[in-house]
């Protein structure tokens, strides 16, 4: 039968030579390869020590924003929620008291603000969708963990801690959805 | 009976309907309408969304209109064409009918109630500019309470006057009315008095932006991520015919059923509408069907395909035959 390519090889059955009788030389060769590889550089770094730099546009974790009077963004008005396609989003809204509003920026805020990380898949529609500026993507990875209760991100592990780690940059990303380059 | 064209579609309707009734009849190229409440007598002429282009008075009198006209407020005549959709002249119009109402109008949809099912969301949407070229303070009012169940937001009120309608027309007293002139006209209850009667809670339903929203669903959750149910109860005061808002097994609010020109089709009274939330006291007809433009179907895409349910329903009929 006439072969639909060329590459295909007959099998011969010839007999082997003294010298691949012995083996060495193939086995000096794959030995060759081998050691060869010693010297390459590596592919892997040693995580966690080392770090590879991120692109500027990097989806890690979220963070919920505070503006410039650390009053929070999020009015919990469940765009982000309804735009997730993985239904990761959940929030409980409440109303602001008098007397809060140096914590929240308008009437209502997200009394919780929970993120299921093991459905989050970083397409960062979240952000997108915002109007209030409040939620963003960072280049921060989001943590591993052994238990499955804890990858349920709540407000206080996203909140941007202004006081004490100061403020997380995200104007490379801000830049980024404006243009529609993210 | 007089024969209309409205957008190359002709209908005959009833001496005495107007445009907008006859556009609705045809069901396409229906124009916006703000304040005109169909159940609501002598309600529309104010908001100015529905104008219209008429391009041919009668058959008698074959001369178009001068001006554009408020298709709420204009009974058709004989032969009659009129253009909506079609004309430029008029989304020009309603372009700027929308900016004039969005002047005023805050810039609160993250945290208005309403979002979701607001006509002017709706509006400004579909007509409106993306950014304001009003440079001056908007104006600015406190949050009232028109009774213990009721919220009024004045900043979000476009002066549409059905509340006051629906106080006028399904009470026998009215105690809340628009006060001053001009741009400073608000809606309020005179000297703060609450609104204490039983078909009050109407105000919310006809309100067609979030001026007037129910205290009881106040941020409790958002529109889209409720499921409604139509739902009845044997009710002694009014029709007892509503839609339950669910979120899980709670029931988050209770509004009256409205219609494709959000319209309700029966007032409902304050206890249906605020005490009963339990889903004992309902008897559950079954879900609503949700436009699927609507952000409200993003949680409940339709379940039943409407050749299904056309299949299903041609079955049952040879069926009983």
């Amino acid at each position: 039968m006439q072969s639909l390519t060329n590459r295909s090889k007959l099998v011969s059955n010839k007999k082997m030579t003294l010298s691949e009788r012995l083996y060495i030389p193939a086995i000096l060769a794959g030995l060759r390869i081998t050691i060869y590889h010693f010297f390459k550089k590596k592919a892997t770094i040693q995580y966690p020590e080392q770090q590879k730099i991120h692109s500027k546009i990097y989806r890690g974790k979220h963070v919920l924003k505070k503006d410039e009077q650390g009053r929070e963004n999020c009015t919990a008005c469940g765009l982000c929620a309804v735009a997730c396609p993985a239904e990761a989003i959940t929030i409980v809204a409440a109303e602001r008291k008098k007397g809060e509003e140096s914590l929240y920026r308008e009437e209502k805020y997200a009394a919780e603000y929970n993120i299921n990380m093991l459905r989050c898949i970083f397409c960062g529609l979240c952000e997108e969708s915002c109007p209030k500026d409040a939620i963003y993507l960072t280049e921060i990875v989001a943590e591993s963990n052994y238990d499955r209760n804890q990858f349920i991100f709540t407000k206080d592990m996203m909140v941007e801690d202004t006081e004490t780690k100061g403020r997380i940059d995200v104007s490379d990303r801000r830049n980024g959805i404006r243009q529609g380059a993210v | 009976m007089p024969k209309v064209t409205i957008d190359d579609i002709s209908i005959e309707v009833p001496a005495g309907t107007t445009i907008l009734q006859a556009a609705r009849m045809i069901g396409e190229n229906v124009p916006p309408a703000m304040c005109y409440y169909s159940k609501l007598e002598g309600s529309g002429g104010k908001c100015r969304t529905c104008l219209v282009k008429v391009t041919k008075g009668s058959e008698k009198d074959p001369r178009p209109m001068p001006k554009l006209v408020a298709s709420c407020r204009t009974t058709v005549m004989d032969g009659m064409e009129v253009r909506n959709t079609t004309s430029p002249e008029v989304t020009d119009a309603r372009k700027g009918v929308t900016e004039f109402l969005l002047i005023n109008h805050p810039l609160d949809c993250p945290v208005c109630d309403q979002a979701g099912e607001c006509k002017l969301q709706d509006l400004s949407y579909e007509h409106g500019l993306a950014k304001s070229r009003y440079e001056f303070k908007r104006r600015e009012f406190e949050r009232k309470d028109i009774g213990d169940k009721i919220q009024l937001h004045m900043n979000r009120c476009i002066l549409c006057y059905r509340c006051t309608q629906v106080a006028e027309q399904l009470t026998p007293e009215r105690v809340h009315g628009v006060l001053n002139r001009g741009e400073v006209s608000e809606i309020s209850t005179f000297i703060e008095q609450a609104v204490d009667n039983e078909f009050s809670g109407n105000m919310i339903d006809v309100c067609p932006v979030g001026a007037l929203t129910d205290k009881t669903f106040r941020f409790k959750s958002r529109v889209w991520f409720t499921k409604p149910v139509n739902a009845h109860r044997n009710c002694p005061t009014c029709s007892g015919k509503v839609t339950l808002w669910y979120q899980g097994e709670e029931v988050l609010r209770v509004t009256g059923r409205k219609n494709r020109w959000n319209e309700v089709e029966d007032f409902i009274c304050n206890e249906c509408r605020f005490d009963k939330k339990e889903t004992k006291d309902w008897q559950i007809e079954g879900p609503v069907s949700v436009d699927s433009h609507s952000v409200i179907s993003q949680n409940h895409p339709k379940i039943e395909l409407p050749v299904i349910q056309k299949l299903i329903e041609s079955d049952k009929d040879s069926t009983q035959k």
